[in-house]
């Protein structure tokens, strides 16, 4: 096996040639990060491994590296850049824990990554070697100052790239063309049909000119070439593509084309990271699904732009982020107020305030349900998963419409950039949703005709005759009348809140993930399913008596969670938002502050439900949920 | 009522309609009497009933403030929403409903204050829509605070020794925004020229911008006294393009003939504040309008379904 090859001088391994004989190691997946400078294309060549191993039927998930900085200086470990991959014999749903593969363009954006213990002690590791022999002695200093702390604890098995070397044998400037070569490389080792990365080549550079794709396919054979000579290990992930139809794409443009499938025509948004590629994604593709993308001038009116269309005609979305919400406040009062059915999609990031733009964190939860002054009873869901977020926006539109209220979809920053492949969705005539009633209202017909038992009461667009009210944010009588008065307030809030409770009714209880009772049960939402799933299995297989349930629904929030959390001693939310850890100095169960899922459980249950959270503004590895399923049980040390 | 009720009739129902005023009441206006809000309710009724406007077909979009009141004494559709966001909340209506004859009715404060981000973006977008800047230049609904156009020296319950920034000048505001395409201004207390340039705005293909002068009793009554005592110290804009109603002439013997085509002299004319100047500062009806630049084409749910389809293949496995 490769990894057991013994380390030579500064760590690398002398290369067998070719008369050796690649040994090739069949695993059950294997992790893979390319890292480089920004601009150095590394996340394009691991777009590229991702969705053609995708293609080649294996379990995919990918995970974007992303700098800090938008224009880094070249060769800083903050500025790495790229993505990492998990590829898997069956599906992948997290990024796993560490990398067994890495490709770096240069030694500081390796080190970025070994410091962040995102390699694996054995992992391997091919680093362009331009920099040890480099004419500036600085650099050469860097170079060795870091391969003397690569080397000092972990035992990677290192090989120098002469990428650059190579890569000017066809092109003669390099910064664009590293990246083809290393898939070159990467495509030899994991065996990729090289028919199938040309056409991924040929897509993914469809908006340049036909040299570009020559020069690429150039470099991506150079690559390979030089794979097969020096290389002495292949790596075989067995890939079982199903019958079933498979689509492959990120949590955003899932969330882009769900809005297409949902019959929803506007798009009403304003730039916000992670959020807005799921709007650029739409603007290529909207207009021809009759849809319109609105780039509005600011957040608030991206919100008052969607909350006027969707009042006047169609159910119309806002796209956003966590400062977003924030300015669009008082219009999802509004909109709550008014009934005006609406979706919100929440890409969540690093907060409060500005925060970790580009990471991942689940901060926004109780904002969403509780951030409105007043009582703002509206729909909050979550997506799991990339297929979610498509399914996602389809259903928010359906209950928005049904129940005459706001959805708040939480995505979060995980999801927006992971890719992931996932069953072929089956257009239905029914998602597209019908155009709005606009016949003349029967008489008597009121704007709130709410059902007392129900609350539920059907809209009035303007254009029907005989309907003419005018709705307000203020306090309302079922005729829309400005109504202050005690008992019509008191009526008007229980009516918008009773439709959650009827919506509630038709809620499924969560299903549970391991045995129906047991000594843990662990409770997520979002995006952390796979990684809490996975830490689960581990938790199993040494003997563990831990299971998971997953919400989807967190307003209202899903029925038999009382009796479900009963039958577990205990109970821990696993969550990427802040909490106090109890260790903490001052902490103690009185003081302490928990996750926000958690919050709302113990409200909701009663029951004495803990949290285990991290906020790395990275999703969550299973390994370290792992340990802390373990620090819950005050057991299983040693196993 | 059997017959209104299916939608096959509707169309020659509203031929047959004429719509008198009070199609178009809605609640009885609660604003003080005196308030110039009554003076535009009332313009704006008459011109509904002159343009036979169907009152399921009208939307009156307003923010929050006295003036904002103004749907619910209209007997149209309306949406009475938040403070300084009735533009945005007009727009969505209009990108959503283009065959919908929207107004937007907004104060000083919700338009020149907390709403004016989306004012200069409404003057940009130029969505075709009427609307009213109800300008008394003093925060009413909330007692008594400074505007943005409450005068420089004016005493209010937030300035109380006097505001101590010059106004702001809507016009000149307005005027300087790109793809600006009408901006005009009338008075209250002209009922017949309050009537002609909301006509006027509202035949005008974009976004017409109307600053209303107005007194609120309560807290500005002496602002435009002289005016009152004087009218001659009033100076008309006319042209055929704008405003002219030249039954006027006796009291107003003050005017200027301005071709609202020439930006240049709107704005120098906008920028002196020593004369109060009424009438159409500037048209130019073939700016682009939003709502038409930006609008897809109509799609079927088959269409939909089939293009779906393909964008799923773009992306299959």
């Amino acid at each position: 096996m490769a990894s057991e090859a013994t380390a030579g001088p500064e760590g690398t391994v002398a290369v067998a040639g070719p008369e050796a004989g690649p040994a090739v190691r069949s695993v059950r997946e294997h992790t893979v990060e390319i890292v480089s400078d920004p601009g150095e294309g590394a996340q394009k060549c691991a777009q590229i491994f991702g969705a053609l191993s995708a293609k080649m039927g294996n379990g995919v998930w990918t995970v974007e590296i992303i700098p800090a900085e938008i224009q880094p200086p070249p060769r800083l470990p903050d500025g790495a850049s790229g993505n990492r991959v998990r590829i898997g014999s069956g599906p992948v749903t997290n990024w796993g824990d560490a990398a067994n593969l890495v490709v770096a363009f240069n030694e500081q954006v390796l080190l970025r990554r070994h410091r962040l213990d995102a390699l694996a002690p054995d992992a391997i590791v091919l680093v362009e070697d331009m920099w040890k022999d480099h004419p500036d002695e600085a650099i050469r200093t860097q170079w060795a100052e870091a391969m003397e702390e690569l080397t000092r604890e972990a035992s990677y098995r290192i090989i120098p790239v002469p990428m650059e070397e190579r890569c000017l044998t066809v092109v003669e400037e390099t910064r664009r063309g590293k990246n083809m070569f290393a898939l070159g490389i990467l495509a030899w080792i994991y065996q990729r049909d090289l028919e199938l990365v040309r056409a991924q080549i040929a897509h993914a550079f469809r908006k340049k000119s036909q040299e570009v794709y020559d020069r690429n396919v150039e470099l991506l054979d150079l690559g390979y070439a030089w794979a097969d000579e020096e290389l002495d290990f292949r790596i075989h992930v067995p890939a079982a593509p199903g019958d079933e139809a498979t689509v492959v794409m990120n949590g955003n443009q899932a969330l882009a084309l769900g809005a297409a499938a949902s019959g929803m025509e506007l798009c009403s948004m304003y730039p916000i990271t992670p959020a807005t590629s799921v709007s650029h994604y739409l603007a290529e593709i909207f207009e021809s699904f009759g849809g319109r993308v609105h780039q509005a001038e600011d957040e608030i009116a991206a919100a008052g732009v969607a909350v006027g269309a969707s009042y006047a005609g169609k159910v119309a979305f806002t796209v956003t982020s966590g400062p977003g919400v924030a300015l669009k406040t008082e219009f999802l009062g509004l909109a709550v107020m008014a009934e005006i059915p609406m979706v919100l999609i929440d890409v969540q990031r690093g907060g409060p305030s500005t925060g970790l733009p580009t990471k991942v964190e689940q901060s926004d939860l109780l904002a969403a349900i509780f951030g409105q002054p007043g009582d703002a009873p509206k729909v909050v869901l979550a997506p799991a998963t990339i297929e979610e977020c498509f399914h996602s926006v389809v259903a928010a539109r359906r209950i928005a419409e049904a129940l005459r209220c706001l959805v708040i979809i939480l995505s979060d920053a995980n999801l927006a950039t992971g890719v992931q492949p996932f069953p072929r969705p089956d257009p239905q005539e029914e998602w597209f949703g019908a155009a709005p009633d606009l016949s003349p209202v029967p008489e008597g017909a009121l704007p709130y005709d709410w059902n007392e038992e129900t609350g539920l009461s059907e809209r009035i667009v303007p254009g029907r005759a005989g309907g003419m009210h005018t709705v307000t944010g203020l306090s309302h009588d079922e005729h829309s009348r400005v109504a202050y008065a005690a008992a019509i307030h008191q009526q008007s809030c229980a009516m918008r809140s009773r439709k959650l409770a009827v919506f509630q009714k038709t809620l499924r209880p969560p299903s549970l993930y391991g045995d129906e009772e047991g000594d843990l049960l662990v409770v997520g939402w979002g995006s952390t399913k796979g990684a809490i799933e996975e830490a689960v299995d581990r938790a199993r297989e040494k003997g563990l008596q831990v299971s998971s349930t997953h919400l989807t629904f967190l307003s209202p929030l899903q029925p038999g969670l009382g009796e479900l959390f009963g039958r577990f001693d205990r109970v821990m939310t696993v969550e990427i938002n802040y909490s106090d850890d109890l260790d903490a100095p001052y902490i103690d169960e009185e003081n302490r502050r928990r996750g926000q899922l958690a919050w709302l459980l113990r409200a909701q249950t009663l029951v004495d439900v803990d949290c285990w959270t991290r906020v790395y503004g990275e999703p969550l590895r299973p390994a370290d949920i792992l340990d802390g399923i373990r620090g819950r049980l005050k057991k299983g040390e040693g196993t | 009522m059997s017959h209104v009720a299916c939608p096959l009739f509707a169309g020659i129902l509203d031929e047959e309609r004429e719509f008198q005023i009070e199609d178009y009441e809605g609640a009885l206006a609660r604003w003080c009497s005196g308030c110039g809000d009554h003076a535009v309710l009332a313009a704006a009724q008459r011109l509904l009933r002159t343009e036979q406007l169907a009152p399921e077909k009208t939307v009156f979009v307003s923010g929050i403030g006295c003036s904002s009141r103004f749907p619910h004494y209209m007997k149209t559709y309306g949406f009475h929403g938040l403070h300084g966001r009735a533009l945005p909340v007009a727009t969505g209506v209009k990108l959503s409903r283009p065959e919908l004859d929207v107004f937007v009715v907004m104060g000083d404060g919700d338009c020149c204050s907390i709403g004016a981000g989306h004012w200069i973006h409404a003057l940009r977008y130029n969505v075709n829509m009427t609307a009213l800047l109800l300008d008394n230049a003093i925060y009413g609904l909330t007692k008594n605070q400074t505007s943005p156009t409450t005068p420089e020296g004016h005493r209010s319950n937030t300035h109380p020794r006097g505001s101590i920034l010059p106004s702001l000048n809507p016009l000149t505001v307005s005027l300087g925004v790109t793809n600006a395409s009408f901006v005009a201004q009338t008075a209250e207390w002209i009922p017949a020229h309050l009537e002609a340039t909301l006509a006027a705005a509202h035949r005008h293909p974009g976004f017409s911008f109307i600053r209303i002068l107005q007194r609120c009793p309560e807290f500005t009554p002496h602002l435009y006294e002289g005016l009152l005592k004087d009218p001659a110290s009033t100076e008309l804009l006319v042209h055929d393009d704008g405003v002219n109603l030249p039954s006027l002439e006796k009291i107003y013997p003050t005017r200027t003939l301005h071709d609202p085509g020439d930006l240049a002299r709107a704005r120098s004319l906008a920028e002196d504040q020593g004369t109060v100047r009424l009438g159409g500062f500037f048209r130019d009806p073939s700016r682009p309008q939003y709502q038409e630049i930006s609008r897809p084409p109509r799609r079927t749910v088959a269409q939909r379904i089939s293009r779906l389809n393909e964008e799923l293949d773009r992306h299959a496995v």
